[in-house]
């Protein structure tokens, strides 16, 4: 049971509280950006090339202008005379706005096509011809690296190879000295395929440049809204609009993970094309090319090892890792952290060596890598310890839930440094993985499978013990583009004792507007109900860097807890007062103070912030505001068990998940039915990329399942029914013990899966399948290797 | 251009259309009505589901002048003004939706569905929404709305909706 230290009526943390955003999305009031419809606006439509790799001959957009209501049509070239043809992306690599000669992926931006209506820009669109001179694309990482192969990026000083970046992380020597003398070594090789984030509100803007003020309101699908307008300002403040002239403005959004935080070209256009026409500019994409142009996830290759004594106790793991950018490395990861997160792939085991290295290259596909609900590119690190780990209890014969409770960091080695320097900051993972083990039965599902075995039946049961590293970041090691990633609440405390709150994050669809509302109810004692929150506004936030990587509680919530706990110092002070009492002598209570030993003598939040405006002590500041940033000293770690039993048929290899139980540890909670309902989406977007989601092309450089049509995002069908719980382990470094809880689940849930659907073929001795895992895939691999 | 007749939510529109107006796009754009989405370009997705003369269509794959003098339901119109209809309440009360993109579409889906089975298994639920794409939720919450809302429109005790732990 959560405990609760407010009451119902303050709903404070731990209540479910129902959730305040719902009233207007439930009856169609959300306001999503293509609900925005200004005077005079315009419409932007993209021509996309048709070619992976190309020279752009001649762009002819004669007989589009001649199209009633096309307005203009606007090519590299004219964007050039302004300076504006290319960009910078989050890594400091640089991306083309509109190409003047040459195209480097399926589906890239070509032209745009303004009109006064959003058919007339579509009938443009088609009427815009585009002559190109098809080239080779290079569609494979690793031929990317041949020595023969075309330099990609010629437009870079100096780039004489397709490679970005190498990082590393721990010690070669050391890592190859233990792996050498060790009795078991176990090796894979993995790939985490690209795959698409998908939400289901693609992504588009309207800007809408006042000339007469030299003013632009950017209206846009944002994670990040206030770091837009900083980008923003860089790169056009050579053309007049700076900072403080730019307000950014992020709606409703239909979902993000990961997919709204990058700049695209669009964005830009429209900004350029505002700026040019001094109109509102619109542009919407539609599903297909938000699936083959928008910023992918993944695409990891990784070469994962782990050695081991023959009983089973992990001595060391190694990991190589090569990393497939597309054109340019458009990732949004912290500056310092190229591979994102990667190095927590050490996992929730206690052994004192590893090494990583990784190698980036470019290939003619779309740009990325962005998150797809996870925090950095821990979903990759933590697939690749996960599945090595299983590797290992197969290699050894032991069982897989016995290996990891072996290999475990246990509950009083915390704050754990990790072989690759990250410090864990809590956890009780046995007390995690024995919770879902009695959930499903596990000793009963082991002793089910050894008589289905006899019977020839494919029963598998997977595990998944992961530890997660969110919450990014204390400043010391955490930007973007050189911006810290603290984040920021604001509380305005109205004389009547309802308040209004601002943060630099942004929901999109995780329920700030109600657990914001609940972590500052819990530090005042002013109803959840009475406090309003706001976001996405940089012209009334305060500087945040937004919501992603499961970092909105880590660092705006606690923000709110600081800005909220400043105020309470207020009432002390004011309570004091009025009391006529020193500070000492009272005691907090949600909702009021009271005088030690004199209960009958109290005062009200509420009535304590009417004298803030009404009858405060002389000498203090009127008002009941507060605001705060908050630098956090650590990164959170969440945790979680996660196990799933599945059946697949022996002729068909149809993949049936018949149960699936996770356990989290996202420490305190501050509404267990939200963070319930982050967990069970969190799990259909593991599933997803599990069995079903991937962006395939072909050697062309033609992207083979552009839609959703043929992308297959996971329906109420595919989807199990899941199950959840949890343990809680507080951070001792938040204010509140608060974790972070979005991604764990998608994070945890791929290897999991994949792990039972190994283990229900091992009868075949299979060790390994990469992701997604699907019957054609399964068939294959046992045809291919003379099983059936 | 052709002059159509549509009603929606009750109120008769007289319009002059373009052949190829999506039906989508006469709502959204000509109306106003921004509660119907649109969140794909293939039919998949269901976010723009609406009411047909009560069956369930999506209106990303009807013209506007298929529309002529029928009637529609759209999201705005599932409840008279200042009260919920039971799928709302389910919605709400079951946290069935996170960013709302995709929840009009999936409460006019299962309108329909619980109009034809107004007691279904959570099987015939799952498949009864399968042609509606949600990318938050995971479906768990969106089927216990709807049993929620069933049991409502049943007039039966209510579920309860407090989440459930393992």
């Amino acid at each position: 049971m959560i405990q609760c230290k407010t009451s119902k009526a303050i709903s404070g943390m731990g209540h479910s509280m129902k959730r305040k955003e719902d009233a207007r999305f439930i009856q169609g009031k959300g306001n999503y950006v293509d609900d925005i419809k200004l005077p005079g606006m315009l419409y932007m439509d993209i021509v996309r090339s048709p070619y992976a790799y190309a020279k752009i001959k001649k762009i002819n957009t004669e007989a589009a202008l001649k199209i009633p209501g096309v307005v203009a049509v606007v090519t590299g070239k004219d964007l050039e005379q302004y300076n504006l043809h290319w960009m910078p992306t989050l890594m400091s690599d640089t991306q083309m706005v509109l190409p003047t000669d040459t195209v480097m992926y399926q589906a890239q931006e070509v032209a745009a096509v303004i009109a006064t209506s959003r058919y007339a820009a579509r009938d443009g669109k088609e009427a815009v011809i585009v002559e190109y001179e098809p080239m080779k694309p290079l569609m494979d990482p690793y031929k990317s690296l041949n020595d023969d192969a075309p330099i990609l990026r010629p437009d870079k000083p100096g780039k004489t190879d397709n490679h970005i970046w190498h990082w590393q992380a721990g010690s070669r020597e050391e890592t190859e000295a233990v792996f050498s003398n060790a009795d078991v070594v176990v090796k894979e090789q993995m790939h985490i395929p690209r795959i698409h984030v998908a939400s289901i509100e693609t992504c588009g803007c309207v800007a809408d440049y006042d000339k007469v003020d030299n003013h632009l309101t950017m209206y846009m699908t944002t994670q990040a809204p206030h770091a837009i307008r900083t980008v923003i300002a860089l790169v056009a403040g050579h053309v007049g609009l700076t900072e403080e002239k730019i307000r950014v403005i992020s709606p409703d959004i239909g979902g993000g993970f990961g997919g709204k935080v990058p700049v695209y070209p669009g964005y830009v256009i429209a900004i350029a094309v505002s700026f040019l026409v001094g109109k509102p500019v619109k542009w919407i994409e539609d599903r297909s090319e938000n699936l083959q142009a928008d910023s992918f996830a993944r695409d990891y290759h990784i070469t994962a090892e782990m050695a081991a004594t023959k009983e089973g106790k992990i001595l060391a793991t190694r990991f190589k890792i090569l990393a497939d950018h597309g054109y340019t490395d458009a990732a949004a990861n912290p500056s310092k952290f190229p591979i994102g997160m990667f190095s927590v792939c050490t996992g929730s085991y206690d052994y004192p060596t590893s090494f990583v290295e990784a190698d980036a290259v470019y290939t003619n596909k779309p740009p990325g890598g962005v998150a797809y609900r996870c925090s950095f590119r821990v979903t990759e690190a933590v697939h690749a310890i996960e599945r090595i780990t299983d590797r290992l209890a197969f290699e050894i014969g032991k069982d897989p839930a016995k290996l990891r409770i072996e290999n475990f960091i246990q509950k009083d080695q915390f704050p754990y440094k990790s072989p690759l320097g990250w410090e864990y900051d809590s956890g009780d993972y046995v007390a995690g993985l024995e919770k879902a083990m009695n959930a499903i039965d596990y000793d009963g599902l082991r002793a089910e499978q050894v008589e289905k075995r006899k019977k020839g039946e494919l029963m598998g049961i997977g595990i998944s013990t992961f530890t997660e590293i969110v919450g990014a970041g204390p400043s010391k090691d955490f930007d973007i583009l050189g911006i810290k990633m603290f984040d920021s609440a604001e509380i305005r405390v109205h004389p009547t004792g309802k308040a209004i709150a601002r943060f630099g994050t942004k929901s999109q669809g995780q329920g700030h507007e109600t657990t914001y509302a609940q972590i500052i109810a819990e530090e005042l004692g002013i109803p959840a109900e009475h406090i309003q929150v706001e976001e996405g506004d940089t012209d009334t936030a305060p500087y945040g860097l937004g919501t992603y990587a499961s970092r909105s509680t880590p660092t705006a919530g606690a923000a709110a807890v600081m800005a909220a706990r400043k105020l309470r110092d207020k009432a002390r002070k004011i309570a004091a007062y009025l009391l006529e009492v020193s500070e000492e002598d009272l005691e907090w209570e949600p909702g009021k103070f009271s005088v030690k030993g004199a209960p009958e003598k109290s005062k009200t939040i509420q009535e304590l912030v009417f004298a803030a405006y009404t009858n405060h002590p002389q000498g203090m500041e009127a008002g009941f505001e507060a605001t705060h940033y908050y630098d956090p000293p650590n990164l959170t770690f969440p945790s979680g068990a996660y196990i799933c039993v599945v059946d697949i048929d022996s002729e068909t290899f149809e993949i049936k998940v018949r149960r699936f139980v996770a356990i989290d540890d996202c420490g305190h909670i501050i509404n267990p039915m939200i963070v319930q309902g982050q967990v069970h989406g969190g799990l259909t977007q593991g599933i997803a990329p599990a069995m079903y989601e991937e962006l395939i092309y072909d050697e062309a450089g033609n992207i083979l399942n552009g839609t959703l049509m043929d992308y297959l995002v996971p329906t109420a069908v595919e989807s199990p029914k899941w199950e959840t719980g949890h343990v809680i382990t507080p951070s001792p470094h938040h204010p509140i013990g608060a974790k972070g809880v979005g991604e764990s689940p998608t994070v945890g849930a791929p290897p999991a899966i994949a792990n039972a659907i190994v283990d229900a073929l091992s009868v075949y001795g299979v060790t390994h399948m990469d992701i997604p895992i699907t019957p054609y895939k399964i068939w294959k691999k046992l045809k291919d290797t003379g099983k059936i | 251009m052709k002059e159509i007749t549509i009603t929606v939510n009750g109120t008769a529109h007289t319009l002059q259309v373009e052949n190829r107006l999506l039906l989508v796009h006469f709502i959204r754009e000509v109306l106003n009505l921004t509660g119907t989405h649109i969140g794909c370009d293939t039919s998949s997705c269901g976010a723009c589901t609406i009411l047909l003369n009560g069956k369930s269509v999506k209106s990303c794959t009807v013209l506007a002048v298929q529309a002529n003098g029928k009637e529609i339901q759209t999201v705005e119109g599932l409840a008279p003004e200042g009260s919920l209809h039971p799928l709302q309440e389910g919605f709400k009360e079951n946290h069935g939706l996170h960013c709302g993109f995709c929840t009009p579409g999936m409460m006019m889906r299962a309108s329909e569905l619980l109009q034809n089975n107004p007691n279904p298994t959570e099987d015939e639920i799952r498949w009864g929404i399968s042609g509606n794409l949600c990318r938050c939720t995971g479906y768990n919450n969106i089927v216990k709305a709807i049993q929620y809302a069933g049991a409502k429109i049943r007039g039966e005790e209510l579920p309860s909706t407090e989440p459930e732990f393992v």
